[in-house]
Order: structure tokens, then sequence, then C-alpha cells
């Protein structure tokens, strides 16, 4: 195994580790950015570029900005945090196992492309003209109608952001 | 496996890259106070040097003795993160710039470019938008009112401007149809062919561009994080030192970075008009070799793209000095009801000439 | 409640849309930023650079020699009355036996002391003194100290050199190059 993987892998681990152990919830969504960075090193690794830089600019770039965001605001530490009953606990601790469970379940067949089976590696299979043909073919429809959300999602922001009639203007 | 770039010229080059960015980020702490200066009818530091040219030095020397500060409750390990990250993000994003053309000597071709990737764009908008952490994390560290709202506030109008930019990128990509930073300069000048910069069918989009470069870099009108009259001194209020100097001086290493794309994305990178005439002049008329006059056209390429960037710097400089800050709901209004519908716009119309057969 | 004729109703015109589209504004604004980048600067680098005095500057005060090198004050006390921030005290003494060639009148200033700190250069004590003794110097002024008592100018600091071409080490001093534009230009 390549050295490089190993680290990646292990600091992916560490950090993920790191998120559900923090006491501190900044500590956490830093750990998760950290988790963010050692999946795109992976990407990398894998020759996937365009994956690695879009996994970086959406969730390290934004979502996890818009999570450290609410996070400072809140203002969250160890005395705020409320106790929790055994019931929430259990119900959690049964959740998370079932996902376990069915991430394992789907993964143990899996046979990695090009290990055991004749079909050659295709190396430039993660670039970006690769993936748009892809996108653009085979998964025409999903991506198209993604993007529709998007653009709904967009104008409604554009429409709470505009100014209201009568609304004041300093 | 990624293959790594061949080692030798390439990691002279990125040497170099790092060593300038660093060295135009000092000098434009000298050039903000010399334009500042000029701007207002003063003549600026002229004390340190001639013409005050080792001001920045004496900076560097004060910055270095001033006492290290951290504020009580502060969080020691992320307060000294913060100033770091900010470094690091600023001077990451300049690896993949096209500064320069093919150089080659005898069988040797190499880029005067970092790394070429061919996703130079998404790594440039990617590292862009890590760059407000170090702002967020330094802000939220030091344990201070001040600080906390000046990092809120450069995360919402990180992420607000973002989304305008990263939309304006778009339709530069339809254009040019590549991520390659490097092929998008290669595509705005091509030998033998009337070929335009990408300004004159990007205008709309190049102003988008330009704004939320103001807003991405915190400068004037946009500086609201680090707005003294409301935030003492925003995200830096508790920093002292050279702490606060990476703060101050990753701003500076911002403004170059995103001038260079400017200069790649709109204005040619290091192509320069006439360019091809020139080398089949050397090549024709004075009877050079192909491979010395393409060099030689490489170098004054390079030189022609640091000029583009210094007039965007003095761009950015001018305005900081001409133009007062934006209210916060101002920013706001403009980043999500003006620039975001206008990018919209600016696909729709950029498309609809593609499909016409106009550009 | 109408108080005067002249108040003028405000009309709050929306904005037009070039108004609203900033950039012209914005324009604007470069363009005199820029018209003031290239306008001669207002910066005097003062060491090297004096901003020259005007032609009547009221300066230092001096107390003059007469052309016999022998103090011209005669401690009238005229001084001290005109001056309206009451900074000037002096004794008087009686010149004795063989003091002629020191003192012009038979009575003269055994001290004489300016408070620089109240002062305020108006320049009447020059104008009250009948024998022409003391003078408001147009090139030097009262420079910057530590101590409130080093304000105090006593005769030592006051008189008039014996020399003429011996200058006060005391003192904003131009150097001769100065001096001597600032005479051209005086003359
Ligand atoms: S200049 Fe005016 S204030 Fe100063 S000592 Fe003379 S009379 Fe008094
Ligand atoms: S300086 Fe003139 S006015 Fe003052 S005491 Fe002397 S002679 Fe009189």
């Amino acid at each position: 195994m390549h050295p490089l993987f190993l680290f990646l892998s292990f600091v992916a681990l560490l950090s993920a580790l790191g998120v559900v152990f923090a006491k501190n919830p900044v500590h956490s969504v830093l750990f998760l950015i950290l988790t963010f960075f050692s999946l795109s090193g992976h990407y990398l690794l894998l020759n996937a570029q365009f994956l690695a830089a879009v996994n970086i600019i959406v969730y390290a770039g934004a979502i996890m900005v818009l999570f450290l965001f609410v996070i400072m605001f809140l203002n969250l530490n160890v005395d705020t945090e409320p106790h929790k009953p055994a019931l929430a606990r259990i119900a959690a601790a049964v959740a998370g196992g079932s996902l376990l469970l069915i991430l394992v379940a789907a993964l143990k067949d899996i046979v990695p492309t090009g290990v055991a089976t004749g079909t050659p590696f295709n190396s430039q299979i993660g670039m970006v003209d690769q993936l748009g043909l892809k996108l653009y073919t085979d998964f025409l429809l999903p991506f198209e109608l993604a993007s529709v959300l998007f653009l709904i999602a967009m104008v409604g922001a554009v429409m709470l952001g505009k100014r209201e009639t009568g609304e004041r203007n300093f | 496996m990624i293959e790594l770039p061949a080692l030798g010229w390439q990691s002279i080059v990125i040497f170099v890259v790092f060593a300038l960015s660093l060295l135009i980020a000092t000098y434009c702490t000298y050039a903000e106070r010399v334009i500042a200066a000029f701007l207002q009818d003063r003549v600026g530091p002229d004390r340190a040097g001639p013409y005050g040219l080792l001001q920045p030095l004496a900076d560097a020397v004060k910055m270095f003795t001033k006492e290290e500060f951290f504020p009580g409750g502060a969080n020691k390990v992320l307060f000294v993160v913060g100033p770091c990250l900010a470094m690091i993000t600023a001077l990451m994003s300049s690896a993949v710039i096209p500064f320069g053309n093919t150089m080659s000597f005898g069988n040797n071709a190499f880029f005067l470019q970092g790394i070429e990737v061919n996703i130079g764009m998404l790594w440039i908008f990617g590292v862009v938008s890590l760059g407000v952490y170090g702002v967020m994390i330094g802000g939220w560290a030091s344990n201070n009112k001040f600080s906390l709202l000046g990092a809120v506030r450069a995360a919402s109008q990180n992420i607000s401007y973002e989304l305008a930019m990263g939309m304006s990128l778009i339709a530069v990509l339809m254009i040019s149809g590549t991520l390659s930073l490097r092929e998008i300069t290669l595509q705005q000048s091509v030998a033998g062919e009337w070929q335009m910069w990408n300004i004159v069918k990007q205008p709309i989009g190049f102003l988008i561009f330009l704004v939320c470069a103001f807003a991405e870099t915190n400068r004037t009108p946009f500086d609201l994080p680090e707005c003294e009259t409301e935030l003492v001194g925003g995200y830096h209020t508790e920093y002292s030192s050279m702490k606060l100097g990476l703060y101050l001086f990753s701003e500076y290493v911002n403004i170059f970075v995103v001038s260079a794309v400017m200069s790649v994305l709109y204005f040619g990178g290091f192509n320069f008009p006439f360019q091809y005439e020139l080398r089949d002049w050397f090549v024709n008329s004075q009877g050079w070799e192909l491979n010395s006059a393409q060099n030689l056209i490489t170098l004054l390429g390079t030189v022609g793209i640091f000029l583009k960037i210094f007039a965007f710097i003095f761009f950015f400089m001018w305005v900081r000095w001409t133009l007062p800050r934006f209210r916060y709901d101002q920013l706001m209004r403009l980043g999500w009801t003006i620039l975001i519908p206008l990018a919209v716009f600016n696909i729709v119309l950029t498309g609809a000439l593609i499909l016409f057969g106009v550009i | 409640m109408q108080l005067t004729n002249r108040a003028k109703v405000l009309e709050k015109k929306p904005m037009t849309l070039a108004e609203r589209a900033y950039l012209p504004a914005i324009f604007q604004g470069l363009s005199i930023t820029m018209r003031h980048f290239f306008m001669k600067k207002a910066t005097v680098r003062y060491p090297e650079e004096v901003r020259p005095f005007s032609g009547f500057f009221r300066g230092l005060h001096v107390l003059k020699r007469d052309e016999l090198g022998r103090e011209r004050c005669t401690a009238c006390g005229l001084c001290a009355v005109s001056c309206p921030a009451e900074a000037i005290t002096m004794v008087a003494g009686e010149r004795k036996k063989g003091e002629e060639g020191l003192y012009r009148e038979e009575k003269y200033a055994i001290s004489y002391e300016i408070n620089m700190l109240r002062c305020i250069f108006c320049g009447l004590c020059e104008e009250a003194c009948p024998k022409a003794a003391i003078y408001l110097q147009p090139d030097k002024m009262a420079p910057p100290r530590y101590e409130r008592d080093e304000f105090v100018y006593g005769k030592d600091r006051l008189v008039e050199p014996v020399s003429p071409d011996e200058r006060s080490v005391k003192g904003i001093q131009l150097t001769p190059e100065q001096a001597d534009k600032l005479r051209a230009r005086i003359v």
C-alpha cells in the first residue's frame, strides 16, 4: 500500500474520531473539515481531481463555513449542554449501529475495479470531461432536476433578500 | 496514481513563484501607503532607504519585535492556527497560475507555472473559499465579541459573494471549455487568428468577478470584517506582533493572487498583442532560432502578465482610497439581489451567444 | 410654526437608474482621486526642507545690543506692562562704575525672564520698548523641551551674543543657506 494512502487514512480516521469525541463543538467542526481534506487527498490518489476540488469547495469551503458560523453564534459548551436522557442515547446508538450495519452489508461484496476482475483501471475516469460525459448522458435527468432545484433555491434566496414595499430604507 | 510534477526545473519555478508572491505582497504594503498618500496629496513613507523602499523591512522588524500577546480565555492553539491558515491558503493559490509560456533549453521544456493541473480554476476557487477559515478561527479563538462579529461577517460575506463569483467563472468556462488556467490563457491568443481577450466576450462577467474579488479579499469598500468604526479591529482586534502581521500580509498575497487570476481569465494572461508576429520577425528577419525567439517571447509575456497584475493591484488600492465602506445590509443586498441575478443572466446570455455562434 | 421665510422644503426624489447603479458615481470618484494622484504634494519633508517663515514672523525674543556691544535694555518695565500674557519679569539694578561698556543706560536689568509658555508672541513688547531693546526674531522659535522651567528664558538665552556672527546654540536654528534664502525673500 502506498505510504501516502496509509497516512491519509490515518488522518481521516483520527479526525473522524475527533469529530465525535471532541468536547468543544467548534473543535468538532474543525476535525470534520480535516476529515474532508483527507478524503480529498484520497480522491487525488484515485486521480479524481475534479471530485477532490469540488469536495473541498462545496463541503469544506461552503457548508462547513456555515456550520462553523452557526456554532460560533450558539456558543455551545459543556455547561450549556442539556443532559440527554438514557432513552435518547440508546436510540442514537441503535440508529448509528443500523447505519453501520447497512454500510457493511452494502460494501462487503464490492470488488474494486482493476484488482481482481479483468476490467482495466481507467486512469481518466475521474477527470472532468469523463465525469461530464457521464453526467450529461447516463444521468441527465437527475442532474438537470438537481440543477433546477438549486436554481429554485437561489431564486428563493434572492426573493427573500428583496426589499419589500414599505420596508424602511435607511 | 497521481503524477507528481517533474522535479528539477519545475521545483525551481515553484520556489520562484513562492518567493515572488511574498516579495510582491511585501511591496504591496509599501505601494499601498505610497498610493494612499499620493491620492491624498501627500508623499507617503520616504525615510527608510531611498524613496522609503526599505519601509517593508522596517515594518517587519517592528512586527517581529512587538509583544506576543494572548488574550485571557483565548483558545491558544486556534489563536495561533488562525493567522497561519490565512497565510497558507493565500499562498497556495499562486501555485497554479501560469506566469509564462514554455521555456525550452535543448530538449528540456518547462512551464513558467508552479503546477499545471487540469482543474486550475477549481483549485483557485477552492483555496479562495478556504481563505475565510483563517479569519473565522482567529476571530473565534480570540474570545472577544468584536473579533467574533468580525469573523461572522467575514464568513457570511465570503459565502454570499462566492456564489456570484463562481457563476461568473462558469461563463468563462462555457467559452473556454476547460478548467486549466494554462489552456484558458493559450486560447486567448492563437497564432494567425484574430483572437480577443476574454474581457471582450465577458464584460459583465468581469465586472461581477471584480466586485466579488473585492469582497473575497476583504478590501474596501467591502472590508466590513475589519471595520474599525464598528468593530474596533474586527477579527484581528486581539492580535499583535507577527500574528497580526500574517493577517495583514495575507490580505496582500490574496490581492496579488486575485489580480493574477483576473489577468489570466479576462486579460489574456501572458499573451500580449502581436507576439507571434514579433516571434516570426525575429526568426525570419533576424535569423534567430525558433527556440530562442520563443523563449524571448515567453519572457516578454511574463513581464506582460506582471504588468497586468500590477495594474490590478494599483486598481485595488485606488478604489480603496476612493470609496467609503458599504453598510453591511447594502453589502448583502448587492451580493444577493444584484450580483447573483446578474451572474445568472450573464450565463444565459453567454449560452445564447455561443448557441448563435457569436463568440 | 413658521419662524422665517428662508425655510426650504427639500424633496427627496427617488434615485435615478444611474444613481442606483452606483457605477457612474464610483467612476466619478475614481477620476477625482486620480486627478489628485498627479497633483502637487502638500508635504514638506521637514528636517531637510523647512516651511518658509512669513516675512513678519514673530518668533523667539532677543535682547539687542547697541553698536558698541552694550545692552540696550534699561529695565523700564514697559514691555512687562504691555504684555497681555504677563510673561515678562525683570529686576532692575544700577550700573556700577566701570560697567559703562556693558550697559548703555545707568539703569539696567539684572535679570530679565520671559516665560515662553505664557507668551503668545503678540509682539506688543517689541512695540512698547522705548529703547529698541527687545525684538521678536523672524527666524527662530522656542523649541519643545521636557521640563517646564526650561521654558523660562533668562538673560543668558535672550541677550544677543556679543559677536553678531555667533549664533545661539539654543532654539531652532536655520542653516546659513536657509537664513540667506529667507533674507532674500524678505528683502
Ligand atoms: S510677545 Fe506679547 S506675550 Fe510675548 S512677551 Fe511680548 S508682549 Fe508678552
Ligand atoms: S526691553 Fe525695552 S521695554 Fe522692556 S524693560 Fe527693556 S527697555 Fe524697557
